[in-house]
């Protein structure tokens, strides 16, 4: 039991390897603040282009987005980063993390937002053009606002997925806090390191994970 | 002589006119070569049964259906054509569909503004004040502050109806404004069309209201199998309709 709580919950190396986690932890919080709304926006591309009446628009559209739904986003994100200098693209490994979860995170992102805009009713957007509103108008006003709420509890959802997809980025050697956290454990041989970033993605993801829970227990009932 | 001063009168332009409208959906043709013109100030009540396609040639006339052939003018300007300017001439044309189709994330002043901004371009001051006035029409001022869903279904669609004659249109399209309601709630929302009417608003509704269309309309279009069947003041339709379609939907439909 002592050896137990030696090996994962070490008070002592956790304190040491704090300040180099806490850095992991700003670097994870960067990756996200950058990762997240390149996503949605990508996201909305994807569901817009996806739902297009033109077929040339609309084919290539949902093309990308099985691609990069179906291609796990490690051999993404090792393609772009150790694959592209083959093809004489480099780039360090900061922007190849984005570069890769913005794919991947737009198809995702684009899906749920694809069924948001499926789920409002037809005749909002017929009723919103038979007053002279424009497609874009219709889409910004009426279509999307109710879209985006009917896929919130998604939206969030994936979005979690996306924070906890960015400990991939370690991979590459970006430091981000798994980074971080697999250092400071192989200096001090010990795993409470791990499991402090365990705890970090704990306390920044439970909140998200039950309200998630309770919205969607609500809706059911 | 006198059919040259008929001709200058500006009343000649039908404001709404149809004209060989054929409709299919794939290799099914619904609408055979519809021909309906709508005077300025004039109601006419398009009667038939479910799939005669009245529904289907109602929203022809602003496109929301997309005619396979045939001409639309708005006021003698062709609706129909690539070229045209479909969202110049649509806020000139009002609508009222059957399920309201008010916009739950809004709040009821807002519902009726949201087009006068952002189509009329209407400053904040202004766009209140058309909605506040287009929703005194209607008798719910007092709800402006209301969301569709704290409304009962006849102030829902009377609420539609202020958003659509808040844009000021030329023409209104009424889509079975009362089968989604009530009875009890029916004669409010019929009462907003008679005075619509009384204003002297040009309207073209697809309807089940037998008696109302009676009473109020100038003129009723029956229809049958895609195509009009015949057409004439309600008095004689009601009483001496001339086919045997006729008489036999408006007796089904009228037996108390």
């Amino acid at each position: 039991m002592d050896q137990l709580l030696d090996q994962f919950f070490n008070l002592e190396i956790m304190a040491a390897a704090w300040p180099t986690i806490l850095r992991g932890l700003g670097m994870t919080l960067l990756l996200c603040l950058l990762v997240i709304p390149l996503g949605v926006i990508g996201g909305l591309a994807a569901a817009l282009t996806s739902l297009s009446p033109r077929r040339w628009v609309r084919w290539p559209a949902i093309a990308l987005v099985d691609l990069f739904r179906a291609i796990p986003p490690l051999v993404l994100l090792i393609f772009v980063y150790a694959g592209l200098p083959f093809a004489g693209i480099r780039m360090s490994p900061f922007v190849a993390v984005a570069i890769a979860f913005m794919l991947n995170n737009s198809a995702y992102y684009g899906e749920v937002l694809r069924a948001g805009i499926l789920s409002v009713p037809r005749g909002q957007a017929e009723a919103a053009r038979s007053t002279g509103m424009t497609h874009a108008q219709t889409m910004r006003a009426v279509v999307l606002p109710q879209g985006v709420r009917n896929v919130l509890p998604d939206l969030i959802s994936n979005t979690v997925e996306v924070v906890k997809l960015t400990s991939l980025a370690s991979v590459v050697s970006l430091g981000e806090m798994l980074h971080a956290a697999n250092l400071a454990r192989s200096v001090t041989y010990n795993a409470s390191p791990i499991t402090m970033a365990a705890l970090v993605y704990l306390i920044l993801l439970w909140p998200a994970v039950r309200l998630v829970s309770r919205w969607q227990r609500r809706i059911a009932v | 002589m006198a059919p040259i001063t008929t001709l200058a009168q500006p009343s000649a332009i039908p404001t709404l006119e149809v004209r060989r409208l054929h409709k299919s959906y794939g290799a099914l043709e619904v609408l055979h070569g519809i021909d309906l013109a709508v005077a300025t100030r004039e109601m006419v009540f398009v009667l038939g049964r479910s799939g005669s396609g009245k529904s289907t040639m109602l929203r022809c006339c602003n496109r929301l259906e997309e005619p396979s052939s045939g001409d639309i003018f708005l006021e003698g300007q062709p609706i129909t054509g690539k070229r045209v300017d479909l969202d110049g001439l649509r806020r000139r044309i009002g609508m009222v569909f059957q399920s309201f189709n008010l916009y739950p994330h809004l709040d009821t002043r807002r519902n009726v503004t949201l087009a006068l901004r952002m189509v009329l371009k209407l400053g904040r001051d202004e766009a209140d004040a058309r909605a506040m006035a287009a929703l005194e029409r209607v008798g719910l001022a007092g709800k402006a502050a209301s969301h569709p869903t704290e409304l009962s279904g006849g102030q829902q669609q009377r609420v539609a109806i202020a958003r659509a004659i808040a844009m000021e249109p030329a023409v209104m399209l009424f889509d079975e404004p009362t089968s989604a309601l009530d009875p009890e709630l029916v004669g409010d929302v019929l009462g907003v069309m008679r005075e619509l009417k009384a204003d002297g608003m040009t309207m073209l509704v697809v309807s089940h209201e037998m008696g109302f269309a009676r009473e109020a309309a100038d003129r009723i279009v029956f229809m049958a199998d895609g195509r009009i069947v015949e057409e004439g003041p309600p008095e004689q339709l009601f009483t001496a309709a001339r086919h045997e379609a006729t008489r036999t939907f408006l007796s089904r439909h009228t037996r108390q």
